[in-house]
């Protein structure tokens, strides 16, 4: 039986945790999640999990305490944002390197500077190729639910990788919403008994963790982590379909809204998402044929899936919530094109870059997306052609 | 060392074999090489407690040697060497080898 709850984002991921009951989570506090812990801390005062929270004194310290916990075969949890995840950047990779199924939301917030705390995806699209698996959440309800699937993703034998799940700061994270979440006998079942394939602790099979590996292995340890991620594409999928039987509400590599005869197809993910589902459904009631294609899992990219999501379209608007500098278009532009690139498919593509730092996305701004791609149709558009949306001119 | 294929070898660079440090030879990254004076050495075993890779070799509770194949020349040995004493002595590898 569901229970209904009326959350933040943050209070929601908190409530996974709180359910999931990792071994060990280790924490620094940075705005927009610093909520996320704090609630978390709550529940580990009042006795209501057994977690060890390990309070330390920076974003680098809580990612290598993650590591070690992990490494000792501990299910481990963490969270940050923006600069936090920038200054753990070193260990984040090193998590990756060393597959350890570290589960961490990252409550998506613009890297400094100049310094801002509001959202954009600077910091989890910067350590995209970190390794780590990317699920993107859409609202509290995506959070939660995300949390919870994310545990069965990172520590399944055929993936062992840490996995990140983003929700978009202060739109999501501080925005009350209502939520269905599971009870607490279904949740713990439902994550079960983490077993580490290796423990540091483990006397009677000592093994060796993150030792030197130069020339002759390191390409051998990255094309296995290559394979993992490949193999995390496939588990995703499944383990969203075990999900929707549990819950009710199905979770695949992308969410295809309107899509299936749509001439005109909007890109994106996170809390954009959900403004642009209603300017879909408003625009659909005026027989516009519009939809909406939304990532969900950025790492592993979902390339088969997007080529059909855009099967029909005629135009396509990517939008793009972080740049990268001195590239074309932003990230998710670039994974598009690649993704179309040789599958003979002819479409114009647009690449949007809009809210950085926080700027507000509305639903006017959505709708002008889809009527510029009604004029661009055919046309052969520039990978540079980027437009700003809600940009002074 | 047998080299072997990426699906053959446990993920994350796990090493599941203990001890097996002694079938890496380091040897080679060595710049600078430690020559023992075995007339010099009065055994007081200062180099063998600082040697970071267990290359001060030992019979019977004395110096005997240096095994070059895991040596990998950082001078400790002879810097802990007794000032008085000093019976080791780092030489430039290539000079070392010219020597021999």
């Amino acid at each position: 039986m569901a229970r209904r709850l009326t959350l933040t984002g943050n209070d929601a991921a908190a409530e996974a945790m709180r359910q999931i009951d990792p071994d060990v989570v280790t924490c620094f506090p940075i705005t927009p999640q610093t909520e996320l812990m704090h609630k978390f801390a709550d529940f580990v005062a009042d006795g209501e999990v057994k977690a060890e929270m390990v309070l330390v004194e920076s974003e680098h310290s809580a990612m290598s305490a993650a590591v070690g916990a992990a490494s000792a075969g501990a299910r481990v949890m963490t969270a940050t944002s923006a600069n936090g995840l920038a200054l753990m950047w070193e260990i984040v990779y090193i998590a990756a390197s060393n597959r350890l199924p570290i589960v961490m939301p990252v409550v998506n917030r613009a890297l400094s500077g100049p310094i801002n705390i509001h959202c954009d995806h600077s910091d989890t699209m910067g350590c995209r190729d970190t390794g780590w698996i990317q699920l993107y959440s859409e609202n509290a309800q995506e959070v939660y639910d995300n949390i919870l699937q994310a545990i069965l993703i990172a520590e399944n034998p055929d993936v062992l990788l840490p996995v990140m799940v983003t929700f978009d700061g202060f739109i999501i994270s501080h925005t009350v919403e209502v939520l269905d979440a599971l009870e607490d006998k279904e949740a713990s079942d439902w994550v079960g008994e983490y077993k580490a394939m290796y423990t540091l602790l483990d006397t009677e099979k000592p093994a060796t963790f993150g030792p030197l590996d130069l020339q002759d292995y390191y390409f051998e340890h990255k094309r296995q982590q290559i394979e993992g991620m490949s193999n995390a594409t496939g588990v995703i999928k499944s383990v969203g379909k075990a999900y929707e039987k549990l819950s009710g509400r199905a979770y695949g590599m992308t969410e295809r809204y309107m899509t299936d005869d749509a001439d005109y197809v909007v890109v994106a993910l996170g809390s954009t998402c959900g403004t642009a589902k209603v300017v879909v459904d408003e625009m659909r009631a005026e027989g516009k044929r519009v939809g909406l294609l939304k990532i969900r899992s950025f790492r592993p990219f979902p390339h088969a899936e997007i080529v059909a999501g855009l099967a029909s379209a005629k135009a396509i608007g990517v939008l793009d919530r972080s740049v990268s500098f001195g590239a074309p278009g932003g990230p998710v532009h670039k994974e598009i094109l690649a993704a179309l690139s040789g599958t003979g498919h002819q479409t114009s593509i647009v690449n949007y870059l809009y809210g950085l730092g926080g700027r507000d996305i509305s639903l006017d701004h959505i709708r002008s997306v889809f009527e510029e791609l009604e004029t661009v149709a055919g046309k052969t558009i520039a990978p540079n052609e980027v437009r700003f949306i809600g940009l002074r001119g | 060392m047998s080299e072997r294929s990426w699906k053959e070898i446990p993920i994350g660079g796990i090493i599941e074999e203990a001890g097996n440090a002694d079938s890496y030879e380091t040897g080679s990254w060595r710049t600078y090489r430690p020559i023992w004076d075995a007339e010099k050495c009065i055994h007081c075993l200062a180099c063998w407690i600082a040697c970071p890779d267990s290359s001060i070799l030992l019979e019977d509770g004395k110096m005997v040697g240096i095994d070059y194949a895991h040596c990998k020349g950082c001078g400790i040995c002879a810097f802990e060497c007794p000032d008085k004493i000093s019976a080791l002595e780092m030489v430039l590898e290539t000079d070392a080898a010219a020597a021999k």
